[in-house]
């Protein structure tokens, strides 16, 4: 039996294997194929104060090894979620994380306060990189000041555990990464996508109704990968990394490279079995490389090199 | 229904035309219940270019046999991957997926429209509205001869209507110009073809009072419900292709 259990602070994760928010639906979506129990956690859908209508069609394109998406954060917001999501989630045996998003730090504050209130959610991972909507999202996260006021803003009200969301399209990640540490978040993830774009050469317009949106898949992994060793050697609160991880061996290059956990995020479309898959992936390979805990692994590329 | 996801072997792989053809699937596990205006989501292997899964509508099943039919157009590199599938081939699909398109109150008079790779959901929609004891029209349409699909299994459902818009074959026009509309008095229609297509006979229906469902093409991320990629606007907002149709009732599109 190998130890795959992880902690952010004092919240335990039975393994390191989470679902990226945006992709995973509220994981009642995929309850016909898999026992969502069996995941360390699951990031859910992001979510708003208000209800959102998100992004006119098309919301989506196919491109090279992954995709481009512009939903637009569409969600029925806090109350509806409070009422009729929350319910169905306080079942799972899991950690249930909900990804939060605002246009002004209030909304936030606001979120932040209500989630703080519902007791089977076990951390909040705040939402500064959305590149799909015209009003805060991204615009938070890449700009050092603001990143810095609503990271401090969420940590004054939360008292849970406090994930950022960091987005990739900056000129150095790490700047962001610390800044979350500095004030006082419990952990990082990253990357959300990375802002592109696709046309249609038939019709000479653009694949996509907002012209551009994130860009998803293996496309972005060896990006993500870059980004996740490089704020994993600068942090010292634990990094959770996504972008383009299809497989367990795909995981286990994120927790060489410094991840503590990583998170599955566009491999559920094609495979909705996707995350339990790469779980048991891990454990096959820990058995293998005779290995007893998940922790020997992570960033032992820096041990190595 | 649960939804699953299941590998199936492909039983034969039948040429239609030059775009056209239908793979009919198998499995070890029962072929679970099925309703017309469902798809499947399936997986495309030896691809490079393609990521995701493609949804194609249900053709038709035989529970007996226990065999599944899907009618796909050659539309892109990964239809075209799947158009080369031989007997013995797997294929990975997630299914049943999609809402289905409702039953008719009895004793009405029932019109099956479609155009194109639209005429896939009618085969199993209108062997479902026999067996429930209606007797549908069928009203096809293509571009010209060439682009036809053979029809024959829709003769054995009810009458059939053709149009091509070069008039190489049957009444020319588009189905909302052929004669039959005017002769025969519908109460309902079921729709499923290109988008300008489903929009006239929506139109036409509106008009003349009559109820119209349309089964909605679109790109998909997930195909259940996750990534809300295929966005409809309707009446009720922004709703999933996937889930919440791709069946819809022509009032609630905002088109």
């Amino acid at each position: 039996m190998v130890k795959l259990d992880f902690k952010i602070g004092d919240l335990h994760f039975k393994n390191p294997v989470l679902t990226a928010s945006g992709t995973f639906g509220y994981g009642l979506e995929f309850d016909d194929f898999l026992d969502v129990s069996r995941l360390g956690g699951i990031v859910v859908k992001g979510i708003t104060l208000e209800p959102r209508e998100g992004n006119p069609s098309p919301r989506m394109a196919e491109t090279p090894s992954g995709m481009l998406n512009a939903v637009g954060l569409q969600n029925k917001g806090i109350d509806y979620f409070e009422k009729n999501i929350y319910p169905d989630l306080a079942l799972y045996k899991t950690n249930v994380i909900v990804n939060i998003n605002g246009s002004y730090i209030d909304d936030y504050i606001t979120l932040a306060g209500r989630i703080g209130k519902l007791k089977k959610i076990s951390a909040i991972e705040l939402n500064i990189s959305c590149p799909n909507v015209r009003m805060g999202g991204m615009a938070f996260g890449t700009n050092e000041k603001s990143a810095r006021e609503v990271t401090r803003a969420v940590r004054a009200v939360y008292q849970g555990k406090l994930i950022v969301k960091l987005s990739p399209n900056v000129t150095n990640i790490v700047d962001f990464a610390r800044i979350a540490e500095e004030e006082g978040a419990d952990s990082v993830s990253l990357i959300n996508t990375l802002l592109g774009m696709s046309v249609d050469v038939k019709t000479m317009k653009p694949a996509l109704s907002t012209i551009t949106g994130g860009l998803s898949g293996p496309a972005i992994k060896p990006v993500a990968l870059r980004m996740v060793w490089q704020v994993a050697r600068a942090l010292t609160i634990p990094v959770i990394g996504m972008g383009g991880i299809m497989n367990a061996d795909d995981a286990i290059e994120f927790f060489l490279a410094g991840a503590s956990a990583v998170q599955v995020g566009t491999a559920s479309f094609i495979d909705p079995q996707a995350s339990v898959k790469i779980l048991e992936g891990i454990e096959s390979y820990l058995v293998e490389k005779g290995f007893s805990d998940i922790r020997e692994l992570i960033g032992l590329l820096n041990k190595v090199h | 229904m649960a939804k699953r996801i299941e590998s199936l072997n492909i039983t034969e792989n039948k040429r239609l035309n030059k775009d056209f053809f239908i793979l009919e699937l198998s499995g070890k596990s029962k072929i679970p219940d099925m309703k017309p205006g469902q798809f499947v989501q399936v997986k495309i292997e030896g691809s490079p270019g393609t990521f995701l899964r493609r949804p194609i509508s249900v053709h038709d099943v035989n529970y007996g046999q226990n065999t599944l039919k899907l009618l796909i157009q050659i539309a892109g590199k990964g239809t075209e991957t799947l158009s080369r599938l031989q007997p013995g081939d797997i294929l990975n699909i997630i299914y049943p997926l999609g809402n289905s398109f409702s039953l008719p109150p009895e004793g009405q008079n029932v019109l099956l429209a479609g155009g194109g790779c639209g005429i896939a959901p009618l085969l199993f929609l209108g062997k479902y509205l026999r067996s429930n004891g209606f007797q549908p029209d069928i009203l096809l349409g293509f571009r010209n001869t060439e682009r036809i699909i053979e029809f024959n299994d829709y003769k054995e459902i009810g009458k059939v209507f053709l149009t091509t818009e070069d008039g190489s074959q049957g009444e020319k026009g588009f189905v909302t110009q052929h004669p039959v509309l005017a002769t025969s008095k519908y109460d309902r229609i079921y729709c499923c073809g290109p988008d300008p297509m489903m929009k006239a006979v929506a139109e036409y229906s509106s008009k003349n009072n009559i109820f119209c469902e349309v089964s909605l093409e679109n790109l998909m991320g997930c195909g259940i419900g996750a990534c809300l990629c295929c966005a409809v606007d309707t009446v009720r907002g922004n709703l999933c292709t996937c889930v919440d149709g791709p069946v819809f009732n022509t009032k609630d599109l905002k088109w």
